[in-house]
């Protein structure tokens, strides 16, 4: 499938801020089932973009502005051609054994909710790990409500699962967080997705899980859906959680009100062209 | 009950040691009212330095002044020679682990120690790896706990490898020593201590990233309600550096800068005594106002050098700790000169049920634990305390790690009823530079009050001594 993405992050500030710093972590790279035709990343102000790797093979890229800052916008265009693997992920680059995928961190770290819902797939996992991880993530999906109201960025596994209520951020930590707990490798992908229900306009990107298998490798599991990724998602970047994997994390100085306009367009790049 | 310690000026109770001599000897002269009257000198002598720390979780969280006690603890110059060379090597090593831990991990893959203790340490941090810092130091200020048991065996008990502190006492310990007691260094040859921030400035020089040209040094505190605080400003003035807060650098295009009146100045070295976690938010916690945003990227560019490196924590773990031994010899090739003590890893299941036995017997500590908080020293530890404890170590047996209770030599010490003998520990401070490894001759002894305690720690009443070593 070829999928055309357009993504615009557009910040106002209000008194204009005095400077502002940004790492961006907005481009795919390819892998097996994921080819880049082209991807361009603009910054509408005056800056050097500065290309990276993090240490965990995304690609990065961070720039500076001076102020006074009234406004700018942070647009990535590209488009991906990909193929279904049944959410066998391979080809990735990776710069860490599995093993550092089992570390915890703040906002993966397990309380009691998280261990008992491993708990419960437990032995599911023990007769066979893929299995098992799908029962998790069926798990998740029947029982979180998709809210974009109950949650933060900030927001912990454990808090979510007991609030019953997140977005798909949530659900994924909470998928990495039990997992975890069960000796598997799991990590947070943020991406896009080709909905399909046809719904082009997005308020965000993407964001699911991967379990290291066994005999399989890195497995893409989508409990916001209950469903492995397809060739509709789009991978950008890997991480031990959201705060690793985020698209975009800033910070500025000075100024005052910041408000945030977020675009995101997911289309079949055919239909692109044929508008 | 711990078996009889070794005692710094009376041995095993053969006589007074030959370094001791002239002290004890000053000591049996003096008449007591003298000593009283110095002893309350130093007193105010503290308290107008201001030298103070503040105790975590104690109620109104006051700056207390840490205990000063005046009877030196003194280490002959052949003792330092092999304590040193010993300190050497170990710094060594945590510098060849940590080179490693975030290189190509053969220590790993030559199965000396399991990949889940580093991948999953809590200290450990990805962002380091494949990253080449200047002459490889990681470690560059290491304030090594050490501890004696008999006339010739020291012990390490912790490597501090982040941000250790203390050394302050350590210049403000002799000062007032010079000060109250001139007669006792005309006395004896006693190796100066004051070079330290010389010797400081040097090292962090060493490892700046631009060569040849005369490089920036600031020192980076989270601010005035750190418990350490009083030692930032402290060195930063002895260093003849700027004491900053994150909120007075900044980063642009992957270079670290310092606002001043006269505009941004390029930093180059900052020697950091901020916790990893709150350096940057947008690498580590998100949170953090303490840190600088983007300082990760302009140390992985190699624009600036942090002292210590980011991620050094992995190295003064105590799980790792139990592994020192086979880590000198991986890295080295040598043999330890200073003695690991005998650590059961809880996390290994036959360790667990050993320790579980033998509650009353040993120290358990939590892995990355310090400051004395959250250990329990069995034999001090009442039977209610003790399964509290066995229900904590059962609940996360990875969190912990055990070791037998060391008989830590003791230093004659003012206490209400006259002087005697207290348990003492030694934490010298190694400075490692891109050029060459400096140690000066001393340290910080801390001293604990309570009658046979062994818990040293100044956040749980223990006290300082001055520490001599003599010329040879």
């Amino acid at each position: 499938m070829r999928i055309r993405v357009s993504h615009t992050t557009r910040y106002d500030y209000s008194p204009p801020a005095k400077s502002a710093i940004q790492l961006l972590r907005l481009t795919p790279r390819g892998h097996e089932g994921q080819h880049v035709r082209h991807w361009r990343i603009d910054v509408d102000a005056p800056c050097r973009l500065k290309a990276g790797e993090d240490a965990l093979g995304n690609i990065t890229h961070a720039f500076t502005l001076e102020g006074p800052i009234q406004s700018f916008s942070v647009t990535v265009d590209g488009e991906v051609e990909t193929q279904d693997s049944a959410g066998v992920v391979r080809g990735t680059v990776e710069r860490f054994p599995p093993g550092l995928f089992l570390r915890t961190t703040t906002l993966t770290e397990p309380d009691d909710a998280i261990l008992a819902l491993a708990g419960e797939v437990r032995e599911a996992m023990r007769r066979d790990p893929i299995v098992g991880l799908h029962d998790l993530s069926g798990m998740i999906h029947a029982r979180m409500a998709f809210d974009t109201e109950a949650t933060t960025t900030a927001t912990k596994a454990g808090a979510a699962l007991a609030l019953g209520h997140g977005v798909c951020q949530d659900f994924a930590h909470i998928f990495i967080s039990a997992a975890r707990v069960l000796g598997v490798s799991a990590r947070y992908v943020s991406g896009y997705l080709l909905r399909h229900d046809g719904l082009v306009v997005q308020e965000a990107g993407h964001a699911w899980a991967e379990a290291h298998v066994g005999g399989l490798g890195w497995v893409g599991f989508d409990p916001a859906h209950g469903l492995s990724p397809t060739d509709a998602y789009v991978r950008l970047a890997a991480a031990l959680d959201y705060h690793g994997a985020a698209p975009i994390l800033g910070s500025r100085y000075g100024g005052g009100q910041e408000s945030l306009d977020v675009s995101v367009r997911v289309e079949h790049a055919r239909r692109q062209i044929q508008s | 009950m711990t078996p009889r310690a070794f005692d710094e000026m009376g041995g095993f109770g053969e006589g007074c040691r030959p370094c001791y001599a002239a002290l004890k000897r000053w000591l049996d002269e003096a008449p007591a009212e003298l000593l009283d009257q110095r002893r309350k000198e130093a007193e105010l002598l503290f308290r107008r330095i201001g030298i103070t720390f503040a105790v975590y979780g104690e109620q109104a969280a006051q700056e207390r002044l840490i205990p000063f006690d005046i009877i030196p603890r003194v280490i002959a110059g052949n003792e330092w020679r092999k304590l040193s060379h010993g300190l050497e090597q170990r710094v060594k090593a945590l510098n060849a682990l940590l080179k490693d831990v975030y290189g190509h991990r053969e220590i790993v893959r030559a199965g000396v120690v399991p990949e889940e203790l580093i991948l999953c340490n809590p200290y450990f941090r990805p962002e380091m790896a494949q990253l080449r810092l200047a002459g490889d130091i990681y470690v560059a200020i290491a304030g090594i706990d050490v501890v004696r048991v008999d006339a010739d065996t020291f012990y390490v008990l912790e490597d501090n490898a982040r941000t250790p502190s203390g050394v302050s006492y350590m210049l403000e310990n002799r000062e007032a020593m010079i000060r109250l007691f001139p007669e006792l260094f005309s006395r004896q040859s006693i190796a100066p201590v004051d070079g330290y921030p010389d010797e400081l400035l040097a090292t962090l020089h060493s490892i700046a990233p631009r060569r040849g040209e005369e490089s920036c040094v600031v020192l980076l505190t989270p601010g005035p309600y750190n418990s350490a605080y009083y030692e930032h400003s402290f060195l930063a003035d002895k260093l003849g550096v700027e004491l900053v807060e994150g909120r007075d650098l900044f980063v642009r295009d992957e270079t670290v800068f310092m606002r001043t009146t006269q505009g941004p100045k390029r930093v180059d070295v900052i020697y950091s005594r901020i916790d990893d976690d709150f350096l940057d938010p947008l690498a580590f916690r998100p949170d953090s106002v303490l840190g600088v945003p983007g300082l990760m990227l302009a140390y992985r560019a190699g624009n600036v050098s942090l002292a210590n490196a980011v991620g050094t924590g992995v190295a003064d773990d105590k799980a790792i700790y139990s592994y020192m031994p086979e880590i000198v010899r991986f890295y080295l090739g040598e043999e330890p000169i200073l003695q690991n003590v005998p650590t059961w890893r809880c996390r290994e299941p036959e360790a667990l049920a050993y320790v579980l036995d033998h509650l009353g017997d040993l120290v358990v500590k939590e892995v990355n634990g310090s400051g004395g908080y959250g250990m329990l020293v069995g034999p001090a530890a009442d039977a209610a305390t003790r399964r509290l404890f066995a229900e904590k170590l059962k609940r996360r047996p990875d969190n912990f790690i055990a070791q037998p209770t060391l008989a830590l030599s003791t230093c004659p010490t003012f206490v209400g009823s006259g002087i005697a003998p207290r348990h003492v520990d030694l934490r010298p401070f190694v400075l490692t530079g891109a050029d060459k490894v400096r140690i000066v001759p001393g340290g910080l002894t801390r001293v604990a009050l309570v009658e046979g305690s062994l818990v040293v720690n100044s956040s749980q009443g223990g006290g300082t001594k001055d520490t001599w070593i003599l010329g040879e």
